[in-house]
Order: structure tokens, then sequence, then C-alpha cells
């Protein structure tokens, strides 16, 4: 049966292909490994070599090769889509929670449906639509949320009732559901001949395509890829790009120079039938049933049915070479659940006969999104791999944006959630992947509430406070591996567990974090912030000053001591990282980024800091533990433990000095929070922390001091229209589009990266803007809570989605940051957003479904805030000045 | 009055306990795997003790039961001493040295066990400086003894056996200040206590026995079945060369009152013990400890008794036949168990029980469809039968349990009868001892892949 399978997948007319096609003719009679001459050598050099002969490796040669790259070689260790691609389900579905993603997917979804008439491959391509089922109102919840941002998109979806589910798919059991999402576009492709018209057509297009040809390493000097070593000689090469698959993660750490590519592979099931007694048809939508954990789709008038288990099963952990993939059995017992599943959503398929138990293993990644982009320690080096089984779904999209990518120097849309970069080497090691994946498998049916953790693989990077603050009820997330406090727990109050929290609705932490957020707003807390990414920047002459002055856009040419806002701009005026520069000397700086920055900043200063050896760059991020003393009482607390006065007068805003706070010397004090609220962090050389930490607390006592967390932090940034990189801001938001021009020296005597774009941005107006939202009519403990990716209306047509949300304590309202686009009503283009646009317009925010009237604000609420005692210490009064 | 099966599991379930020895992603070097013990009491309070512990300055795991009788004081005193006396007997010179440099300076001391204790498995906390003083007192007898030889694990355990028999005779002779301590060393000296100790370091399997309990390997033969191997010779009337070995430690004179109705002296039902000190105290010195001691002891009519026919005293011991195993791949696991179990089952169905429970996943073939018919609806109702089969073997969590349940409940088709249990465990305690004793089970589980890789 699997070898009829294999031919089934495989039947493909061969002989349209070019005939620089090599290798495939000859070996497609048989299955067995056994060495072949190959009709023609590698070639010497290319401009590109591509790693897999999958979906993603031959969706990057098509791309590629149709923006013009035409010297491209890609190498395949087997056969061309025969791993992975050859055994995954085929369903392309465009219905995914994170916008990128969904992009992704739509774009495939139209790649595909005209790929048979572009390339002649015929490739299974059906338009079937996908009915997604809701056993509870959560799930229902989950699923209008997505319905919402695909109707934004102009992808047709809409939620229909139990009764309209089975007028679509006969066969499915409605009595235990509560409602559906139905996807009519979705479609079904054979993935292997997908994978094989984009070769085909690549390949038309002048690109070279070896299979048999296994990559042992790849070349790396001056930290630039120079070639690529393979078991049939080495080709010269400037790019290389690993679509490895499962095998990324192997290869990346086969060079001398590892590049990490974070992903493990999980044995994953499916189950095909022959066709029922009244064969099914091939136009059947196909069945996701996320609380049963399966999909169902129709295949060859029976159907295949897989789904993501709760105990998943990680394999190939050690590495393994790619025979092994093949011997994989079948485990029935391992499969009975999602069996048993399936049999409850179509009991009417009991009489079925089966065919097969496939066993294809799929890769995951860490965070469940899928790994694109440039290595940071090799320049030239790039990846896409770890789809999390969504290969075919996404690869069309991937492969698109990978290739703008390398053409363009960036891709067309905001890829950060999937670049590489996101990733270090911490999160590399095999016994962290392993448990994580096992964690990952199943969350692709576990319902994803707001604020949801991961649970594996924590407590790796930890502050030197940890157990001080785990001990006083602390509650954690986890943020490029570091442990953050959420809030803290009162002693004798209990919360729910973690299964019984979810909720879409007001969470069960909502007084403990306005007890928190009241306590800074009028006395003082404490906020370990020591995951931040710290850089010290230093040069004998003026080289530090001057590179930063370059790739910075606000001026840092400030006296000694001053602390400067800034964004780290791309060409096109874009923040690749938003920043704190403390000028400590002359000729050294001192840098704060957020936490995700730690790999990204770091490769984009390595690659553009001159090669200078009197110019150093270092990552000190461990060597401080920083804590944010926010409310008016901070100066308090920290004159007393100083001995020297803080006020106004002596410590301005946005001021840097080394001072001495208890016992402990060498403290580097700062006023700003990083929230808009009067303060000071302290960054601490680690071995004080403690110390500083119990004299703060001890002192601090008299002036209600308590321990706050991130989420404290989060309503008080973002009631003050604090925007945070990451979230609300990306490498295509520009300082102007967020209300940031003071932050912006356009003439500070040299230009800097990005200068340009602003200058023209300044002339002819922003595309988008940068809005505050306050939430009208909505009941905070009746209503749905805001998150992000919320569609936003202005006079109910779409102009743009939210980026982060909270519920203001102060205001007593939600508050919903995003933007705002000013589509032509006619012909869809973007135009100028004006103040005026924006405050002219009636504001409704889309929440699963529900709409709620806004309030538009272009500057935070200056009036309601009169708990500050003096106006000067405000830390942005630039937004004021505008 | 019928107990639902609920209620018979959390009687069942009361003192059982696990450990899995830890392993790092999956991977556990040790040659054990773990273990899983469980008690039934009969007598209340319960007499049988259980003891578990990883020696830390040595390599090797310890695991023993001790059935006590006339009371639970030696058994309870044994249970928790007779690990740290073999774990000392194990350590070479210089660590002694360490360990007494850091006693004499009031430095911290290296721990030298790692227990692993159920919640109910206590440890006595006024007796602890006693415990520790004579305890003491031994180590420094081994520093200056200093051989200067490796440790032998067999000497170390019967030194180790003999020298706590010793220890607990001379505390209740010496006597103590304290009147509390005072009465607890003379319970503990009167009353006795069988062990039954198994010492495993790799490959190495000792087991110490004294007395009536037994150990038992499960060896799974190369057909998938299942046999038992003895590592220990029970100490009673029915082993002959104990008869034998007691009738040639005293005079011909006494040979017919020596062993009497299959007991000791007509008395003792085990030949081997810890405590028991009216059967190893010459008549003077009991008279004397008896006489001086508090008065509850005075009026105890069991302790003021002298046996009948007792003239060349000791008649009993506490020395261990030590017997060592070379564990083999085919060495699954070891069952040490109280002589309640063994009175109620026959070793080969222990081993049997036990292996196919341990076993129970994997024993079934895995599902292959193959070129067979088969439908969903079939393929799902044998799934889920094989499933209903691995669900009433993992009814237990725990093999020491499993075989509590097969002991106390099985009919006469070797199968469990859940009447028959409910009526066996809603006995009511005066008569519960009358159909079973106390059962206390402890099984080993070895680490095949590891003990193959030797």
């Amino acid at each position: 049966a699997a070898r009829m399978f294999l031919r089934l997948l495989s039947d493909i007319q061969w002989r349209a292909a070019n005939p620089k096609w090599r290798g495939i003719t000859s070996s497609r009679r048989s299955t067995s490994t056994t060495a072949e001459p190959h009709p023609v050598s590698l070639p010497a050099q290319a401009q590109v070599v591509i790693c897999g002969g999958g979906i993603t490796g031959t969706s990057v040669a098509y791309h590629l090769s149709k923006m013009g790259w035409k010297d491209i070689v890609l190498l395949e260790q087997g056969r061309l889509a025969a791993g992975t691609t050859r055994f995954c389900a085929g369903i392309v579905s465009t219905a995914r929670p994170m916008s990128i993603e969904l992009k992704m997917a739509h774009y495939s979804n139209k790649l595909y449906e005209q790929l048979e008439q572009e390339t002649g491959v015929p490739t299974g391509y059906t338009k079937t639509g996908s009915i997604s089922l809701a056993q509870t109102q959560d799930r229902l919840i989950s699923l209008k949320r997505i319905a919402s941002s695909l109707n934004v998109m102009g992808i047709p979806c809409e939620i229909i009732t139990p009764k309209e589910a089975v007028q679509l798919h006969p066969l499915i059991n409605i009595h235990d559901l509560v409602g559906a999402m139905y996807v009519p576009e979705d479609a079904l492709v054979t993935s292997a001949n997908v994978s094989l018209a984009l070769a085909t057509a690549a390949s038309r297009n002048g690109v070279q395509i070896h299979e048999r040809t296994s990559v042992s390493h790849v070349t790396v000097q001056k930290g630039r890829v120079t070639g690529v070593e393979t078991d049939r000689g080495r080709i010269q090469c400037q790019y290389f790009v690993n679509c490895a698959g499962q095998w990324a993660y192997e290869l990346g750490h086969s060079g001398e120079e590892p590049v990490h590519i974070p992903l493990h592979a999980c044995e994953h099931f499916y189950l095909l039938t022959h066709p029922l007694a009244e064969p099914l048809s091939s136009s059947l939508p196909t069945v996701v049933d996320p609380d049963g954990r399966i999909y169902v789709r129709n295949w060859q008038g029976g159907i295949l049915s897989g789904g993501f288990e709760k105990n998943p099963k990680p394999l190939f952990t050690e590495g393994r070479n790619q025979l092994e993939i093949q011997n994989l059995q079948e485990d029935w017992d391992h499969f009975a659940p999602l069996l048993s599943a399936l049999l409850r959503r179509m009991p009417g398929l009991e009489a079925l006969q089966i065919m097969q138990l496939v066993n294809c293993p799929e890769s995951f990644t860490p965070d469940m999104r899928c790994i694109m982009g440039e290595s940071p320690t090799a320049q030239g080096y790039f990846v896409l791999a770890g789809m999390n089984s969504a290969g075919i779904s996404y690869g069309g999209g991937a492969g698109k944006y990978l290739a703008e990518w390398m053409v363009n120097g960036y891709p067309s849309d905001n890829v950060w959630p999937l670049d590489l970069k996101r990733f270090g080497t911490l999160q590399s090691s095999r016994t962290f992947l392993r448990h994580r994946v096992m964690e990952v498998m199943p969350l692709m049916y576990d319902l994803k509430v707001p604020r949801w953790d991961f649970q594996t693989g924590r407590q790796l990077r930890t502050s030197p406070l940890y157990d001080r603050l785990d001990a006083q009820g602390a509650r954690w997330m986890e943020k490029h591996g570091f442990e953050r406090v959420k809030y803290f727990v009162p002693p004798g109050k209990d919360l729910l567990d973690l299964d019984h929290s979810k909720t879409f609705y007001k969470p069960d932490w909502f007084d403990i974090v306005g007890a928190e957020v009241k306590c800074c707003k009028e006395a003082v807390c404490v906020i370990d912030m020591s995951s931040f990414t710290k850089f010290e920047i230093s040069s004998t002459g003026d080289q530090a000053l001057e590179s930063l002055q370059y790739l910075f856009s606000n001026d840092l040419d400030v006296p000694v001591g001053h602390v400067v806002h800034t964004g780290m701009l791309n060409e096109k005026g874009g923040y690749e990282n938003d920043c704190s520069i403390a000028r400590l000397s002359k000729r050294s700086f001192f840098m704060i980024s957020p936490t995700d920055q730690q790999v990204h900043c770091w490769a984009w200063l390595k690659n553009r800091l001159p090669d200078d050896s009197n110019l150093t760059l270092e990552d000190v991020t461990w060597k401080y533990t920083a804590l944010n003393l926010i409310g008016p009482r901070a100066v308090d607390v920290l004159s007393e433990l100083s001995y020297a006065p803080m006020t106004a007068e002596h410590f301005p805003s946005l001021f840097c000095k080394e001072m001495s706070v208890g016992y402990a010397n060498g403290i580097r004090v700062m006023s700003i929070t990083h929230t808009g609220e009067p303060g000071f962090v302290l960054y601490i050389p680690i071995e004080y922390a403690l110390h500083v930490y119990n004299e703060v607390m001890n002192m601090g006592q008299k002036y209600g001091i308590r321990n706050a967390g991130y989420y404290a932090l989060r309503s008080l940034r973002i009631e003050k229209f604090f925007a945070f990189w990451g979230q609300d801001l990306d490498a295509f938001t520009t300082p102007m589009e967020c209300g940031r021009e003071f932050q912006v020296k356009l003439e500070k005597g040299m230009d800097f990266v990005g200068q340009e774009a602003l200058l023209e941005q300044k002339q002819n107006g922003v595309y988008k803007r940068f809005t505050m939202f306050i939430l009208e009519d909505h009941d905070t403990d009746m209503d749905l809570w805001p998150w992000w990716g919320e569609p936003i209306f202005r006079n109910g047509r779409y102009v743009g989605k939210t980026t982060s949300s909270a519920y203001s304590y102060t205001l007593e309202r939600h508050v919903c940051l995003g933007f705002v686009h000013n589509f032509d009503e006619k012909t869809g283009e973007e135009l100028v957003v004006t103040t005026d646009f924006i405050n002219q317009g009636e504001y409704e925010i889309d929440i699963a479904g529900q709409r709620f009237q806004a309030k538009a604000k272009l500057y935070p609420f200056s009036s309601l805030f009169t708990q500050r005692r003096r106006k000067d210490e405000v830390e942005l009064s630039g937004y004021q000045r505008e | 009055f019928y107990l639902t099966p609920p209620q018979v599991n959390s009687i069942l379930k009361a003192n059982e306990y696990s450990f899995k020895v830890p392993e790092f992603d999956g991977k556990n070097v040790s040659s054990v795997l773990g273990f899983d013990s469980n008690q039934l009491p009969a007598n209340a309070p319960i007499e049988d003790r259980r003891s578990a512990a990883t020696c830390l300055q040595t390599r090797g795991m310890l695991l023993g039961v001790f059935d006590g009788h006339a009371g639970c004081a030696c058994a309870q005193a044994v249970s928790e001493r007779l690990f740290y006396y073999i774990a000392v007997s194990l350590l070479p010179h210089e660590t002694l040295l360490e360990i007494e440099n850091a006693v004499e300076s009031g430095r911290a001391l290296l721990p030298i066990l790692q227990w692993h204790k159920h919640p109910n498995d206590y440890f006595s906390k006024e007796a602890s400086k006693l415990y520790f003083n004579s305890l003491r007192t031994y180590w420094q007898e081994l520093i200056d003894l200093n051989s200067g030889e490796t440790t032998d694990v067999r000497e170390a355990l019967i030194n180790a056996f003999k020298r706590l028999d010793n220890d607990i005779s001379l505390e209740a002779q010496v006597g103590d200040p304290n009147s509390f301590l005072n009465y607890l060393v003379l319970r503990v000296a009167f009353s006795g206590a069988t062990a039954c100790v198994a010492h495993v370091d790799g490959v190495d399997l000792h087991v110490a026995n004294t007395g009536d309990s037994r150990a038992m390997l499960g060896v799974q033969e190369e057909d998938g079945s299942w046999s038992a191997v003895n590592l220990s010779y029970d100490h009673n009337a029915q082993n002959e060369h104990e008869v034998e070995r007691v009738k040639m430690e005293h005079p011909k004179s006494e040979e017919k009152s020596l062993v009497k109705q299959d007991r000791l002296l007509g008395l003792l039902m085990p030949f081997r013990a810890f405590g028991d000190v009216k059967f190893k105290w010459s008549i003077e010195l009991q008279k004397r400890v008896v006489e001086s001691g508090p008065d509850q002891l005075n009026d105890n009519e069991y302790t003021k008794f002298i046996p009948p026919n007792y003239y060349t005293p000791p008649y009993l011991t506490a020395e261990p036949e030590v017997i060592h195993h070379r564990l083999r791949p085919q060495d699954k696991f070891l069952v040490l168990a109280t002589d309640g179990l063994w009175e109620t089952m026959h070793r080969q169905d222990v081993a049997r029980i036990v292996g196919e429970y341990l076993t129970g996943v994997h024993h079934q073939q895995p599902i292959a469809v193959g070129g067979y018919k088969v439908t969903l609806g079939q393929m799902h109702g044998l799934l889920t039968e094989r499933r209903a089969r691995i669900s009433s073997v993992f009814e237990d969590q725990n093999a020491a349990t499993h075989l509590i349940r097969h002991a106390v409940g099985n009919n006469e088709f070797g199968t469990v009868d859940h009447e028959r249990l409910s009526k066996m465990l809603s006995l009511p305690e005066e008569l519960a001892r009358m159909y079973r004793d106390d059962i206390t089970i402890i099984v080993v589980q070895f680490n095949s892949h590891v003990i193959g890789a030797y």
C-alpha cells in the first residue's frame, strides 16, 4: 500500500520538464537509493545555492528566478519533493491568527491556483473551502477573531451555525457544536506536485536543479558565505539558502561557524482510507475540529484525516540521516484518540476501509512560527524552514518574502515575527527544543487566549532576584528565554490554575494589577527589568559618536550624562530598533533596547559599524540587573539611600549618573521609567543586585513601596500612548508615522540612515498614523477584551488594525493603540493620512465580530494625570510640544 | 457491608510509594529504573517497616523490608538505623575521616544517604541523638581499625547487621537518663524484627537476609514467560540447614527442646532476628535490666517471662546470610517482601503477575494493517479493547499495590475477585490478623539496557 501511495502522489508529467532539470528522468522508476551516474556535473560557481527540494526550496527558487536572478543552483539530497513535502496532507488553509501568516497563506493560495496553467504541471488544486468547528463558546470566539481579520483582508469568510455546517458537509455530526467558521476559498493540492510545478517553472527560468546531491557544509569567510561543499564537489556562491526542512538544524550546525536554526521534528500521523461506497466528492470542504484535535479532507473518494495529539513523539533529537524517514512505523495505539475523535465527528465513516496510517515527521519551532531570514553571523546565509506542519499553506508566500529579502534587502512586509534573528544560541539546545516542541505541537489546536505563555523550556535566563521575587508571589512570563514578572499575587490570595484561567474576558488578575498600577501612581513600585538588551559602545576617539550619529536618527552629541530616546532606522526610515542611549562619557555610550533585540540589533550594528579596532561594541546584558522604580516617591527612596539630592534641579529627567545606592557604588541611575511616570531605572552590577534590592525595599517601606510586574507597566505605558518596538513599532513604521518627529534630528549636521525617507515624509505626509483609541461603550466586566490585531473601522470602513491594548485603571476604560490608514474608497490605494483625517472620523474597534465605539486621539491625556507633582518631571514632554 | 471499588482502591493505595531514578532527557544510566513499594496492615498498628535510600558517598542503592514481632519498636529502629550502618561500613577510610573531622569541628556533615520515604515512614526525632552517637562510635572504631583493604560488600553487610544488633542490646543494658528514651531502647531490645535488605550497585546485587522475609528475582525467559529465582533463604523451621545450624550451636542435651512446633524454643517463628534479647541475654542480665527498668516494663508479663529450656544463650543471632548475584539483561525486577505475601502467594505467581504488570503495554504487538481489510469501526473497536486491557493492568500505578491486590483478592482461578477483596479489606481490626498478616512489598525494576551494556 505504501508503494502505491507514493506512486499516486508522484504521478506527474515528467517529460514536460526542461532538459536542464537533471537527474530526474533517469531515476524516477527506482525508489532505491543506489548511486546512479549523474549526467551533468555541478557548476563550479553560482550566485545562489539553495539546499532542499521541498516546497520551501522550490518556492524560493521559483520566486528568485521570477525576480530576475538566474544564476541559481538547487540541490536536493534525495529526490525533489521527497521529504515532508511528499507526505504532507496538502491542505491550503488561510485561517491563521497572525496577520503575516495570513498574508503568506493567502498569497500561496492565489499562487497555487494558477500554477497548473502557468507550468502545465497538474497540481491537483481544488477550491473546496474549509470548515473550522467550535465545540465551545471560547473556541467560537477565537474563530470569530480570525474571521474578522480574514474579512478585512478581503478573504471571504463567515461564521455559520452547526446546521449550516452540515449542509456544507453531510458527514459532520453537529450535536456537540456551538458554531463554525467557513472559508470558501481554502483549497486542496497534491503537495508534491505543487513543489514539482514550482521547480519546473524555476527550471525554465534558468535555475539548475540537481538531485541526489548532499550539502555537507557551507563555508564562510570574514562573515560572508563563500561556497558550499557537497558530496559531488564544491560550488562557490555568494548566497546560500537553507531550506533543508527538519534537517535545517543539523545543516546549520555543520559549518565551522554554526548558524542556529531552532527547530525539531515530531512524528505526525494521518490516516488514508479507500473510497466510500459512494465516493466523496473532491469538492467537499476540509473539516478542522480543533477541540477534537483532528482535520479531515476528502482524498480519492475516501478521506485523509490526521491531527495534533496531546502527547507528541519528538524524534531525530540526536540527528539522523534522511533514510530513516522512510522507515517510520505506523503507531495505531498512538493514533487511537484521534481515531475516536474522527468517528465521533463523522460516525458514518465506521464502515470505511483503511488504506494506511502514514507517519510523516514535521518540524516545529519554539514559538510555533516559521523561521526565515539571514543569519546574524554569516552574511548571505539565508534560511527558510520550520513550517510547523503548514509548509504548503505558507510555502508560496514565505518563498516570495525570502526572495524579496535577498533581492531587495528586505521583504515587502514586516516579517519580524518570523525572522531568524528573533532567536539566538539560547534557543538551540537540543534538550530545550525537544521539550518545547512537545508543547508546541499540541498547541496547534489548543485554544489560545490573550497572554498565554509557554510552559516548557522555562527558567533559562533569570535575574539574580528571581528567587526573592518568586517567594513574594511573582507569576512569570518569558521573553527571549528571560523570566519576567507578570504581577505579584498577594499572600493569602489564590488565582485560578492555568487551565481555568483561560479567558477572552476579564482576567482573574484584574484587581491585582490594578493595585500595582495605583501604587505606581501614588507611591512607588519596583519592577525588575533586567531582561532588556544592553550594549556599550566606546572608542578611543570620536568613532563611537560619529558611527552612532550615522546609525541613529536623534542627535547623540549631547552633554555627558544625558539620555536620548532614538530610533535605529533603516533606509526607508522604519524602526529596526527603538532604544534609549545614555552618553556615559565623551567616547562611550550605553544603549538599552527591547529584550528580543539582542541578536538583531547586534547583527545590525556589527554589519554597519566601521571595521576599526579602536571602536568596541560589547553586549553587557548579563552584567546588569535593572530595577525600575516607578512612582512619585521613587525620588525620596533614592535620595535617602544615596544621601544625594534627586530632585529635578539636581537630577533632571532623561539624565544618567553613576552613584552609590546603599553600600553599593557604581550604580547607573537613569531618570527614565519606560512608562511616562516619574521615577528611575537603576542599572546594577549583578553582584550588588540583591543588596540594592533589599535596601530599596527596606527604605521604601515607609513610602509604601511594593513589587510590580510587566502587566502594570503595560497598562501604564499604553494609557500614556507609549509605543513599544516589536509590538507597535516595526521596520515599516517611521517616527513620523507614530508622532515621534521630536525624536528625530533632521538637521544634525551629518547624514544618518533613513534621513532621506523621513525628509520626504515630512514634506509629503504619512500614509498611516499611530493612534490611540479609548473604547467608549465597552463593559470591562461583561464584554470581550481587546488583545491586539483587532480591525479598526472609521466611518464604517476598515482603516487598520490595533497593535496593542490595555485596560487603563486611570481612565477606567480600555485603550487600544493601532495604525490608521486612508484607503481610497474606489481604488483601495493608500492616501496621505492627515491630523484632520484622524480627528474627523467616527471609530469602531472590532473584537471578535462585535464593534465597539472608540474615541481616537493623537496625543495622550495630559490633563487626566494630575498626580504628578511637577510638570517638568514628565519624561516625554515632547508630546505636548507639538 | 460492602466496599465499592474506589473504597478498595483507597485502602490499597494508602501506603503506596514510587520512586523513579532521575533521568536526564529520557536517559537513565543507573541499573535501577526505580521501585514501587506498598504496605497493607493487618496488625494495628502495623508491625512491618520498609526503607529505601541511595548511598551518596558510595555508589549503590539500598532497599529493605522489616517484619516486626512483639511490637513494632525493633522494626522501626532497624528501618531507621540499618542503612546508616551499612553505608558507614562501605565508606572508604578517607571519607570516614572526613566525616569524623566534620563532626569534631562542628561543620556540616557530608550527607550519607538520600532517603526515598512515604510520608507515613517516620523517623524517631527523640532517639536521633542517641542513635547518632552509637553510629559515630562505630565509625570511630572503623577508623581505628583501618584495615586498608577495599570494602567488600558482603562483609560490610554482615558487619552492619551484627553491629546494629549489638548496639541495640548495649543501649538497652546501659539505659538512658531520659525516661522516654530509656523506655524506648528497652522496647526496641525486647521486641524483634527480621530484615531483608538488597544493595544494588551496577550489575552487582547483594541480598542480606535475617529471618523469614524473602527476596526474589523476576527473570524473563527467551519465550517471554516469567520465572522466579530465590535470592534469600528463609530462616525458620522449614529450612533444614537453619535447624541444623541452631542444633550445632547448642549442646546435644537441648536438641529436643530447641525447636518445638516449628518454633525456636517453641516460641519464635524466625530463627534469626534483630532485638529479641529474651533469646540472647543470660537470665541474670534479663532479670537485672527488667527490675531496674521502668514500671511499664516491670509490669509487662511478656518481658518478665523467661523462655523454657533456656540454658545456653544466645539462641538467636542477627547475622545475615548474604547472596551475591550478577545481574543479567533477563533479570527484570526484584521483589522484597515480608512473609505476609509469601504465605498467600507462590513465588512463581509473583514473578508472573509483576512481570506481566511491568511489561503490560509493551507486551502487545503493535498493530499493522498490512494488506488486510479493516474498517475504521473495527480498528476503533480493536484499539479501545487494547486500551481497556492496558488500563485494567494500570488500575494500579504501582507494582507493589498490584501484587497486594492479587495476594488479598485472588480467587481459586488466580484472578482478582472484587467481592473477596472487599471482604478481606473490611474485616474488623481484631479479626484481620486471623486471616492475613501485615504485607510489605518493594518491587525494584532493573534497567536492562544499562545492565546489557556492562
